[in-house]
């Protein structure tokens, strides 16, 4: 049986803040497994049945046809299918192209040679964020929904932190292989090797996560990673140039792709007042305190720390295209920011764009007089100017209503 | 008194040649700061007004004395930075870059808490103590000198929290950004135990928001270890609910990383936590008040 991938809703991490991160398909995740060593399957990338028939001919013999999409639970929405033979793959990739997993629609299909499996484990690398070191997480009870053994045996899921200084060390792999009871001599040497390549992906891409569930032994006692989660560090993308291109561009909201593309840091919220803040921090409060007043914001968007007029009128851009906005919160307080450069974008982004919707902005900081002097003198029938970042957000909560 | 920086800070600011290193410090110099040194390899000798460059911080604290390091260079020369202060023997090193990558900062964080020196940040806008000293980017005009310590991950929620405080009259001792990043080189606990100990400081702010667990940590160490008052705010409540791949983040963390968690784990130990930014600063002045 292929692994139950049941990944649960967590609480969001923020752009700009908290995510910068990369999350990788499958197969590119095993692309990368594959490099550093890890045994994986064969496999092609199809995105038509025709290509899907195509690669299971090369691969020849029975092979999975699996859902690319950026989400868990693919196997329980029916995203991954044995097929016989070409003709069968042919047919199961047109069921599954198309599919919608979680709201993700299902562009492409992994075409994998099949595995017969005798065991499934369960291998992982992570960041923990609150010991602030690398932890391995290993267990013979993979397969099934690890949480649950996490929370039901947590003796049965051997973790090991590993010193960010001194590194990797084979007795890290040898401790995790006996702790969770793999008996088999030529298993156990199998599983080091893999422990330390794992190790050197988690590393040689600046992963914070390196999963694979399941890690399978077949009953010829080779054992392999049938699956991947991989996530990367944003932050040290531009060293990895390789990685950084695998970025699924397709698969983002089509105003956070935009918003990517202008370098604005923004999220779709589902609201009709749209927030606009500096730092990441100011706009979440922001989004807060909307709510907070009986708002429903429809962003986030936070202009970051240099703030510069392009970038204002970037962010609007992006902001009104969406079409439930009705009205915006500028919230900024200058820092590095300078509100005046903030008011010149406003105003130019009135000139170039013909916005309509009622503008509510608060200035605070950096050169806030020069800033709403500007805003003052523009004498533009839809731009309000609140002293107070609360009273700012209910005037735009009413200007939305 | 105040805490990290205050007029015995010698400060030598890396980047100082670069036009943001050169804006903000000579900021800071205009609040009082002694900014006695720049570093950028190839320029030594050059001056920034007056302040004479060098091409090691090594020669720039065995030439000034410089006690304090403030890192102003772009991401991927950061880490390097932030070492080469800590072998010139930098006590105190700020961080301001942002956008270091994790697996850099694990290394460091291990690195620092193997030594004694301070780093504070990254990915932070710096330590100001009104009328004393200011290094980073914190706009020092909207703060007052007083009793308030404020600790916080945010830049610019920090100064709204602070400018609150400011028109309702209250000072601070020492505005700390920790910085954003989840990994900086100090923690709210560690800025907690600073203040408990600074004589200047009579009520702590803690500005915490959504992920990991510090906020978590430091309520725990609040209710055990710390006898001065302390007022939290959280941002982030109505984040909404997103996604992470795979299995191992939800299995590692000990807490659900929400606002709510956190808000529930600071109440719990009797810490209160406002709503809103005006509403947290209101709490403090009860407090004074009271």
């Amino acid at each position: 049986m292929l692994a139950h991938v049941a990944d649960r809703l967590r609480p969001a991490p923020w752009p700009g803040r908290l995510a910068r991160a990369l999350d990788l398909h499958e197969f590119q995740g095993k692309e990368l497994f594959r490099r550093f060593g890890i045994p994986v399957s064969e496999g092609r990338l199809a995105t038509s049945p025709d290509e899907a028939r195509a690669a299971a001919e090369e691969l020849e013999g029975p092979v999975v046809v699996k859902a690319q999409v950026l989400t868990g639970g693919r196997g329980k929405a029916g995203g991954i299918k044995l097929a016989d033979t070409p003709a069968d793959a042919q047919a199961r990739a047109g069921e599954i192209l198309g599919m919608d997993i979680r709201g993700h629609k299902v562009d492409k299909v992994w075409v994998e040679r099949a595995s017969d499996i005798a065991r499934e484990y369960y291998l992982s690398i992570a960041f923990d964020r609150s010991a602030k070191r690398p932890l391995f997480m290993f267990t013979t009870q993979g397969g099934i929904d690890i949480e649950e053994v996490a929370a039901s045996s947590p003796d049965a899921l051997v973790r090991l932190h590993v010193d960010p200084l001194e590194g990797f060390h084979p007795w890290h792999a040898r401790r995790l292989v006996y702790q969770a009871g793999v008996e088999d001599p030529a298993e156990q040497k199998q599983i080091v090797s893999i422990i330390g390549k794992l190790y050197e992906t988690f590393v040689g891409c600046e992963a914070l996560l390196c999963e694979i569930n399941p890690l399978v032994v077949t009953t010829d006692g080779e054992v392999r990673a049938l699956d991947s989660k991989f996530t990367v560090d944003d932050n040290a993308l531009f060293r990895h140039g390789d990685v950084a291109e695998m970025r699924d561009v397709d698969a983002a909201d089509p105003l956070e792709a935009l918003a990517r593309e202008k370098g604005v840091t923004y999220v779709k919220l589902d609201g009709d007042v749209g927030v606009l803040g500096n730092g990441a921090g100011l706009t979440m409060a922001t989004v807060d305190v909307v709510t907070f007043v009986g708002g429903q914001p429809a962003d986030f968007c936070d202009l970051g720390g240099g703030g510069d007029a392009q970038g204002v009128v970037d962010a609007l851009e992006v902001i009104t295209k969406d079409p439930q906005v009705s009205a915006i919160f500028f919230n900024i307080f200058g820092g590095i920011t300078r509100c005046d450069e903030v008011a010149r974008g406003i105003l130019q982004a009135l000139e170039q764009m013909a916005i309509e919707l009622p503008i509510v902005v608060r200035l605070d900081g950096t050169n806030a007089e020069e800033g709403r002097r500007l805003l003052r003198e523009a004498d533009a029938s839809n731009l309000h100017t609140e002293a107070t970042m609360l009273d700012g957000a209910r005037r735009a909560v009413e200007l939305a209503a | 008194m105040a805490i990290l920086v205050n007029r015995a800070t010698r400060l030598v600011v890396q980047g100082l040649t670069g036009s943001e290193g050169r804006f903000h410090g000579l900021r800071n110099r205009e609040h009082g700061t002694q900014v006695v040194a720049g570093v950028t390899p190839g320029k030594g000798g050059q001056d920034v007004e007056g302040i004479p460059i060098f091409d090691t911080v090594a020669a720039a604290v065995s030439d000034t004395d410089a006690n304090t390091a403030m890192v102003f260079v772009p991401a991927a020369f950061a880490a390097d930075a932030m070492y080469e202060a800590i072998d010139a023997g930098a006590g105190t090193i700020i961080c301001i870059t942002e956008g270091v990558p994790t697996h850099e900062m694990l290394r460091i964080h291990a690195y620092v808490h193997a030594r004694d020196v301070r780093l504070i940040g990254p990915n932070c806008p710096g330590v100001l103590s009104p009328e004393q000293a200011n290094v980073g980017i914190i706009p020092a005009e909207i703060f007052r000198e007083g009793s308030v310590g404020l600790v916080s991950r945010s830049g610019t929620l920090t100064y709204q929290i602070g400018h609150e405080l400011t028109q309702l009259g209250l000072g601070n001792s020492t505005i700390v950004g920790i910085g954003g990043d989840p990994v900086v080189g100090s923690s709210f606990v560690d800025m907690l135990t600073l203040f408990e100990a600074d004589p200047q400081t009579e009520q702590v702010v803690m500005v915490g928001e959504i992920g990991g667990d510090e906020e978590e940590k430091a309520a725990a160490f609040i209710e055990a270890e710390m006898s001065k008052p302390v007022v939290a705010y959280i941002a982030g409540f109505t984040a909404p609910a997103g996604k992470t791949m795979g299995h191992a983040g939800a299995i590692i963390s000990g807490s659900a990383g929400t606002a709510q968690a956190k808000k529930d784990a600071l109440e719990a130990r009797g810490i209160r936590v406002g709503t809103t930014p005006t509403e947290t600063a209101r709490l403090v002045a009860e407090l004074i008040h009271a």
